[in-house]
């Protein structure tokens, strides 16, 4: 019986993925970003600098003579700095989402599918952390926890999840009065086995399109506590701090701020267009 | 009648809420590892300090002790001492207030400015060029770090073009205007996007719809469905959209206040973490958090004044 009810389950999630056909938008977002992986990736043969290796007497110059995009104050190559900061920013931003995602996305799919008191907790608490400017409550968070990865993790989870939890939670109250559902519950299915088997299958795609932009706020976050100084430590390469860095000298090195600034924005652009991608051939626009 | 039920039960709802926040703040100081007085206070740990910091936050009393404590103050008024400027962080805040508010205030005019003519524009010319134009503009600025984009204005605007100050938030109303100018823009940059994206929708939703079709069938110009019909539409939908997105805009002030140097309470913020003043750091995230609380609320009440369809009841 279960047999014939698992195979009767039209599995609109994982089958749209799978043919989902390439759109312009889309290709355009996944050839962008996986440039920018490539660059990181390939870092050390693109380029021979050491990203963390000063030469104080060759701090500040100009680009050309070796080094494509000059050198900071601290006489380290730029361009060497941007292609190790794109590892460090992009792995922290794509791992501080994949928390909340599980956490939010597990709440979501719980409290859609129970309802009743947990859902009701669960939506007051989804109220308060939301009532809290995001950018507060991660810096305040980061301040208390002291700064570095393991608390721009723990930071962005806490404030994260929320979004996970509303968006799974509101398809799997439209997905649970599905017919296949009613059918899963009737046949008796476990309550464990209806939810990961047959809900979430079928409520997962909204979250994942929704982690694509996702990544650029949480890569805005881990940039932003960077250039506060509370983010990556140094002499780790990343792009927050390189601007932070770089805005001493805006008067005569504009680049050294413009540049670090101009990645995140490609790099934001090229999830953004994922993201669109992805809503534009789910037919969700 | 109705309109007080209302806003009577819109202010009960706040309740939790505020009570919630409430707990996050108070809890903030117990996330700080080992003894959180000597991880603040840090090279300046002296006994005396430990000591005294520890009477301030009442952290030698039962935990239970602590947070009636906390809200005993928080009810009259009190966000507690800071540790730095000997001050009572309420002072602090209010002295701090104004240009957080003149920031907040001119970062909502200037994005409507901009986000409702763009929105008007993309959804009367529908399919063209300039539609697909002002779309894109989206996707470019979510992924622009607001800091970075008060740099690029300040290197254009201020250094260049030596239209408006580097920094700073001036003596006297002209320059509060005058230095206002470009952290405003800097935020309504980063909300345009967003604005625009759903301001758009809920234009072509206007324009597709009958009394819209029916104005045009009596021979008005497009002119004058547009300004007369459809933007009075669209200013109720640039409030619930700005009531969605109100956390986001008052989470940039905190960091567009630092890159001009404005004495808002986000540089209070930023300055009291890097002083280790947490009562500050405490009461400022409480002030924000309330910020977004009530602003929310006046956006509900707006929509529901604005849109005769919102249910009161």
């Amino acid at each position: 019986m279960s047999t014939a009810v698992a195979g009767a389950v039209p599995r609109r999630g994982l089958r749209s993925r799978r043919s989902l056909r390439m759109n312009a938008t889309l290709t355009g977002g996944l050839t962008l970003l996986g440039l920018i992986v490539m660059a990181g990736l390939f870092a050390p043969l693109i380029t021979s600098w050491d990203p963390i290796a000063q030469d104080l007497t060759k701090s500040l110059q100009s680009p050309g003579n070796g080094h494509l995009l000059g050198t900071d104050q601290l006489g380290r190559d730029v361009f060497a700095r941007l292609l190790y900061g794109t590892r460090v920013d992009l792995r922290i931003g794509a791992l501080a989402v994949l928390f909340p995602f599980v956490i939010g996305g597990s709440l979501g799919l719980v409290a859609g599918w129970r309802g009743g008191w947990f859902d009701k907790v669960l939506m007051r608490l989804v109220d308060i952390v939301v009532a809290i400017p995001y950018l507060v409550l991660v810096i305040a968070l980061v301040f208390a926890l002291g700064a570095g990865t393991r608390s721009i993790y723990i930071a962005i989870t806490a404030v994260g999840w929320v979004a996970y939890a509303r968006i799974v939670r509101g398809e799997v109250l439209v997905a649970k009065e599905q017919e296949y559902a009613l059918a899963a519950r009737a046949s008796g299915l476990p309550t464990y086995r209806i939810l990961l088997r047959h809900l979430l299958p079928n409520v997962v795609l909204q979250a994942f399109v929704f982690s694509m932009s996702d990544v650029v706020l949480s890569i805005l976050g881990i940039v932003t506590l960077g250039y506060l100084g509370l983010g990556v430590p140094q002499p780790t390469p990343d792009w927050g701090s390189m601007i932070q860095e770089g805005q001493a000298f805006i008067f005569t090195k504009w680049y050294l701020a413009a540049i670090p600034g101009l990645a995140v924005v490609v790099t934001g652009l090229s999830l953004a267009l994922i993201a669109d991608g992805f809503v534009h051939r789910s037919g969700r626009r | 009648m109705r309109h007080l039920t209302y806003v009577a039960r819109r202010l009960v709802a706040l309740l939790p809420v505020l009570f919630g926040i409430s707990l996050i703040v108070f809890f903030m100081i117990h996330l700080v590892p080992g003894d959180p007085a000597k991880t603040l206070l840090g090279v300046r740990a002296t006994d005396e300090s430990v000591a005294a910091l520890h009477k301030a936050f009442g952290l030698d009393k039962p935990l239970w002790q602590q947070y009636l404590s906390f809200m005993g103050r928080l009810v009259h008024g009190d966000l507690g001492r800071s540790f730095f400027y000997n001050v009572n962080v309420s002072e602090l805040v209010s002295g701090r207030f104004p240009a957080t508010a003149w920031l907040i205030v001119s970062s909502v005019l200037l994005s409507l400015l901009i986000s409702i003519p763009l929105a008007v524009l993309a959804a009367s010319r529908r399919g063209s060029a300039l539609d697909h134009l002002i779309r894109a503009v989206p996707l470019v600025g979510l992924g622009m770090p607001a800091f970075w984009v008060g740099i690029m204005l300040v290197l254009l605007f201020a250094l260049k073009l030596r239209l408006f100050p580097v920094s700073g938030f001036g003596e006297d109303i002209a320059g509060h205007v005058h230095s206002i100018v470009l952290p405003a823009l800097t935020i309504a940059l980063a909300l345009t996007p967003i604005l625009v994206r759903s301001l758009r929708t809920s234009m072509i939703a206007v324009l597709d719809s009958d009394y819209v079709v029916t104005a045009r069938a009596k021979g008005l110009s497009h002119r004058r469905v547009i300004l007369g019909h459809a933007l009075r539409n669209a200013a109720v939908s640039s409030v619930t959209v700005l009531g969605v997105n109100v956390a986001y805009l008052v989470g940039s002030t905190l960091i567009v206040e630092r890159v001009f140097a404005l004495p808002g309470i986000g540089t209070l913020m930023l300055d009291a973490i890097y002083n280790r003043d947490f009562a500050v750091v405490q009461g400022v995230t409480l002030v924000f958090a309330v910020t977004v609380v009530v602003i929310n609320l006046l956006t509900d009440l707006a929509h529901a004044a604005l849109d005769p369809r919102v249910e009161l009841a």
